[in-house]
């Protein structure tokens, strides 16, 4: 049994192109300066610090050692973690294991990147194997691009189908500053924009972006002494599987009765552990890991908001738009703000946000329950719920 | 670009280079020899639940169980999904942009149960298929790498 956990302190930087104003350690910085404030919090309160990013996109590595000044983690615990896309909601998951365990009562996640300092493609493609990926992979857009031709000829989904997804998340941009991407996106113009990878358009790829985010984790009598309203950790799970850049697209996994089978997995697990059986009804609010716009259909099925094929016409249905039964990615999610290390952690702290009520225009009224999701390497699933309620127990 | 970016100063790594030495092991290795001496492809079966893992690996993740009997696969399969390449990116291992358009797929080679990402040579999605038989074709000076296969070849087209 673990201990009961809450977010108590959020930072983010505005998430933007290219920060070249600033250096690794310096943008770090702002973000937990700001997560400090959020709390109520001087560096001296925390006990721990867990860092992530993914150090080929810099080709800096040892984040956790040069950049204590800016962290905070100056004479502290630290720990780094990498684990490719899924890096910020994994840093989170570590800081709450921190918290949970019993042995720290304030842990520090940082997730944060600067993609603009290298080509992000030729970053990824270092990822993974040199015999067998590196020389043919050709990075996330075109492995992507190699799931939606196959989601499309298993569901008879469209282009256009993904596309409204891509202007979903745009659309909820507006509503935040931090975005990256403020672009006022019709259906037509991403069907009509340059094709990335067939069927993978610009307009449904998320940008390369520069940004850090920093998020305070309390245990339960630290977070109830916390100046903010706590976000209870109700649980998490995540999975990992497939070695090669061509195993995810395995059929015998279709077969045997998986679609997604990391996330599938780690949402039963979760939604087990949590007590959630109609995750549509349950869900009030969902900052999901989608990296390009077809994500958003095959996710919503693996998730279980609705079954398999029926992405689709849940998108089109509205009920993943603001105001809808269960809005996806009010902040416009990774298709208008990835920088990598940061992403996953950027969806906790939206949920954190939208369940202490402070999401500003883009808030999701009277948020009980909202839902973080990393997606990252060879279709690896990390997933976190949080809650409004303190919950009455915490099963790991 | 303002006054004020234009005074921040940044640097380029250039034209650096740090070699590294992998190890493709034993099955790798045989693997590689095979494709590079005879244009052969050669798995290896897992003893519990029969999988052919191409290229062989050494265990079999599901079983945990080592993996010994290497067995030979076909040159040709068919394809699984596909797409084509458009987007101009950084090759890391030549430090250069990697030609585009390419077609790209994941092919169920013949007596395998995994899969291989490889180029295929057709550019235009509209003449690919799931399920499309396509053939290895190899360069005439291998080296012993996944790129002595130059792309594979679609066998039909609609």
């Amino acid at each position: 049994m673990g201990k009961r956990v809450a977010v108590v302190g959020v930072g983010m930087t505005k998430q933007r192109s290219s920060r070249p104003d600033v250096n690794g350690q310096e943008l770090i910085n702002e973000a937990v300066r700001m997560a400090l404030d959020d709390a109520g919090m001087t560096r001296r309160d925390i006990d721990a610090v867990v860092i992530g990013n993914m150090d080929h996109f810099e080709g800096i590595n040892y984040v956790d050692t040069w950049s204590v000044d800016g962290s905070g983690a100056l004479m502290k615990p630290i720990m780094k973690l990498t684990t490719g896309g899924t890096t910020g909601s994994t840093v989170a998951m570590a800081a709450y294991y921190h918290v949970a365990s019993g042995l720290f009562d304030r842990v520090l996640a940082i997730g944060w990147e600067k993609n603009s300092e290298s080509d992000t493609t030729g970053a990824i493609i270092t990822a993974f194997d040199p015999f067998w990926d590196r020389p043919i992979f050709a990075g996330a857009v075109a492995g992507l691009a190699l799931e939606a031709t196959q989601y499309m000829h298993l569901t008879g989904a469209t282009e256009e189908d993904a596309a409204y997804v891509a202007v979903r998340d745009r659309t909820h941009a507006l509503n935040n500053p931090y975005a990256h991407l403020h672009i006022n996106l019709t259906i037509d113009d991403v069907l009509k924009s340059p094709y990335l990878s067939w069927p993978v358009k610009m307009g449904d790829m998320c940008p390369r972006t520069d940004g850090a985010c920093a998020v305070v984790f309390a245990s339960e009598n630290a977070a109830e002494d916390s100046p903010q309203k706590p976000a209870w950790v109700l649980g998490v799970a995540d999975r990992h599987l497939w070695a090669y850049t061509s195993d995810p697209y395995v059929n015998q996994a279709i077969e045997n009765g998986w679609w997604f089978p990391a996330m599938e997995w780690s949402a039963r697990e979760l939604y087990d552990k949590v007590g959630i059986t109609d995750p549509l009804e349950q869900i009030d609010v969902a900052e999901l890991y989608l990296p390009y716009s077809f994500a958003g259909l095959r996710y919503m099925e693996a998730l279980g908001f609705c079954g398999r094929g029926e992405g689709p016409a849940l998108v089109r249905s509205g009920a993943t738009d603001m105001g809808g039964k269960c809005p996806v990615n009010p902040s416009g999610g990774p298709l208008c703000s990835n920088a990598i290390g940061a992403t996953g952690l950027i969806r906790v702290a939206e949920c954190a946000w939208q369940i202490q009520g402070r999401a500003g225009d883009r808030q999701v009224p009277e948020v009980k329950v909202a839902l973080a999701t990393g997606f990252g390497g060879c279709f690896w699933s990390d997933i976190l719920l949080f809650g409004a309620e303190k919950p009455e127990k915490v099963r790991g | 670009m303002n006054e004020e970016k234009k005074q921040l100063i940044t640097v380029e790594s250039g034209e650096a280079e740090q070699p590294f030495r992998w190890s493709a092991g034993i099955y790798g290795s045989k693997f590689l020899t095979e494709l590079r001496d005879n244009k052969r492809f050669v798995g290896i079966r897992c003893p519990r639940c029969g999988k052919v893992y191409m290229p062989p690996r050494r265990v079999c993740g599901p079983c945990f169980v080592e993996l010994t009997e290497l067995v030979p696969v076909s040159d040709e399969g068919g394809i699984i999904t596909y797409t084509v390449v458009s987007f101009g990116f950084v090759d890391p291992a030549t430090g250069k942009q990697k030609p585009v358009p390419y077609g790209y797929a994941a092919i169920k080679l013949d007596g395998a149960d995994t899969y291989l990402l490889h180029f295929l040579d057709e550019t235009d999605p509209a003449k690919i298929r799931v399920g499309a038989r396509v053939k290895a074709v190899f360069e005439e000076e291998r080296t012993g790498s996944m790129l002595d296969i130059r792309y594979f070849q679609l066998l039909e087209r609609p």
